[in-house]
């Protein structure tokens, strides 16, 4: 009966799969989001704790926030540190990590000072960075950089590291010259896993930015974070939470885009 | 170690040409190990040369040296003449892991040699869809290599060797990553190849019935450190039909002969 469908090409099948759980996907990920929401109303209607606001009262407080102008403000204000730190951070990091990964003297410069960064206390640099920069701008920048740039590094350096050495040589098989192996071999190959250290430095960064805020000075989201939580006003408190958590979670949605847009159209649908 | 001498027909392409392929005297050391030592050889135009031996008789090790990826300690590799210092023109390689690149389509993939040595984009991709078509893959142009199973992500690395048209292939144990009927109907598929194109193959393997199935020549290597332990030729008829080869006596006796030889190097 079915036997004429096992001489088709398995190209075509396979296209319909992917995109029949794609949608199934997508479906879950919207149900997940619901039953997070749905406790969190529970528990917020339920008194499990006076300082715990519902979901419907923190959205009705970010809608107000937003009429307002006083979230859409503090946003602004947020952005500048945090995307200057993370512009700096991909850059930088990215660079500084294919550097290590393709050049043995730049790793072995680099290394140990990241490893180092990555786990040094941020907290604990703080009063240092106030003191030597101030309560400004650069201070809640570098804030941002340290807490991505080490992740971001260290992860774009693995990935040059473990190219697929056959890779390698089917390049320079195939007479592809040292620089065409880097860009056409190597640094696709190496894609994915840049890009997950970017969304992990990305959530670092924003990570980076409040705790600059709470730390430093109470400005942008920070403040708003404070001052209400100051008042009392906790449904405000948490908006200010949920914007900075849903532009955090958006953000890294896009990198992934972006990723499967430029280097890797073989995974779009999947 | 002799040849059985049944007295019958090779392949017809055998002309007795000066050699495509010199190795002379090439030696590799590891450290303090010798994976290779000493090997003089000859490849013929035309042939298709299996290089056999157990696990560490460094086959490819010597197939790598051939092609230009690693450099010998010792002695030296010439190709029509000309001594080899890296990778050139006149040789593709066929990997054993299949090498193809998981972001490219399989016509991106084949065309790919092609693509690095400046072909026009119109141009490679016809030569690619010819080949394509050649290996048995026509329709999966558009596909990307985790579409498609082991044994046609093979035939892709085999059309992107065959695409820049060079006179000699390298393969690394090509089958050695797919299923046992795959692999049977792919040797079948080879042998029409080496009819057709005219090619040398250099082909590494640790099986000896796909050697004495395939081959015009098979150079048994021994390990540690890896030296020429003898050199078959099997003197079977290739023209008919290719099931028939497995039951063919000398085919079957050529086996037997192989095995009993290397028997004593495998621990």
């Amino acid at each position: 009966m079915r036997s004429a469908a096992l001489d088709e090409p398995a190209a075509v099948p396979v296209e319909a799969e992917d995109g029949r759980t794609a949608l199934g996907g997508a479906a879950l990920r919207l149900l997940s989001v619901a039953i997070v929401l749905g406790l969190w109303e529970v528990a917020g209607r339920g008194g499990v704790n006076p300082a715990l606001p519902a979901f419907s009262e923190t959205a009705l407080a970010a809608l107000a926030m937003l009429a307002d102008g006083s979230l859409p403000a503090a946003f602004l204000v947020t952005l500048e540190p945090l995307v200057l730190g993370l512009a700096i951070s991909t850059l930088l990091g990215v660079g500084l990590g294919i550097a290590m990964g393709l050049w043995r003297p730049a790793e072995w410069l680099g290394v140990p000072v990241l490893v180092i960064l990555q786990a040094a206390p941020l907290a604990a640099l703080v009063p240092l960075l106030t003191f030597a920069y101030g309560i400004g701008l650069t201070s809640k920048t570098l804030v941002v950089c340290i807490m991505a740039l080490p992740v971001i590094v260290l992860n774009a350096y693995r990935a040059i590291r473990h190219t697929p050495q056959s890779l390698v040589e089917m390049g320079r098989v195939f007479l592809a010259s040292p620089r065409i192996i880097v860009l056409r071999i190597v640094l696709p190959a190496a894609s994915p896993v840049i890009f997950a250290g970017l969304r992990l430095g990305v959530a670092a960064g924003f990570i980076g930015a409040i705790l600059a805020e709470l730390l430093i000075t109470p400005t942008g989201i920070g403040d708003l974070v404070t001052y209400h939580q100051s008042v009392a006003d906790y449904p405000r408190m948490y908006a200010a939470i949920a914007a900075i958590v849903l532009a955090s979670a958006l953000t890294i949605g896009l990198l992934e885009r972006v990723e499967i847009r430029l280097f890797r159209p073989e995974r779009a649908g999947r | 170690m002799s040849a059985p001498s049944t007295a019958t027909a090779t392949r017809p392409t055998a002309p007795s040409t000066r050699p495509i392929v010199e190795v002379r005297g090439v030696s590799k050391v590891y450290g303090k190990v010798r994976a290779l030592h000493a090997i003089d050889l000859e490849f013929e135009p035309g042939r298709l040369t299996s290089l056999l031996g157990p696990s560490g008789c460094g086959k490819t090790t010597l197939l790598k040296i051939i092609a230009g990826l690693i450099p010998p300690s010792e002695g030296e590799v010439r190709i029509q003449g000309r001594p080899v210092t890296g990778p050139g023109p006149e040789r593709a390689f066929v990997f054993q892991d299949f090498a193809l690149l998981p972001w490219a389509t399989v016509l991106k993939n084949v065309a790919f040699g092609l693509e690095l040595r400046g072909v026009p984009r119109a141009e490679r991709e016809e030569r690619a869809r010819h080949w394509i078509a050649e290996v048995g893959l026509a329709g999966f142009e558009q596909s990307y290599p985790h579409q498609l199973s082991g044994g046609m992500r093979q035939r892709v690395g085999l059309a992107r060797a065959l695409a820049v048209d060079a006179q000699v292939l390298l393969m690394d144990e090509p089958f050695s990553a797919v299923d046992e009927q795959t692999r049977r109907k792919f040797q079948e598929d080879l042998l029409g190849l080496v009819a057709r194109e005219k090619k040398t193959f250099l082909f590494v393997t640790h099986s000896i019935e796909e050697a004495v199935y395939l081959s015009d020549r098979i150079v048994l290597l021994s390990p540690r450190p890896g030296r020429v332990a003898g050199i078959v030729e099997p003197k079977i008829r290739r023209d008919g039909d290719p099931e028939r080869i497995r039951r063919d006596p000398v085919y079957l006796d050529t086996v037997e002969t192989i095995w009993r030889g290397l028997k004593g190097y495998v621990e």
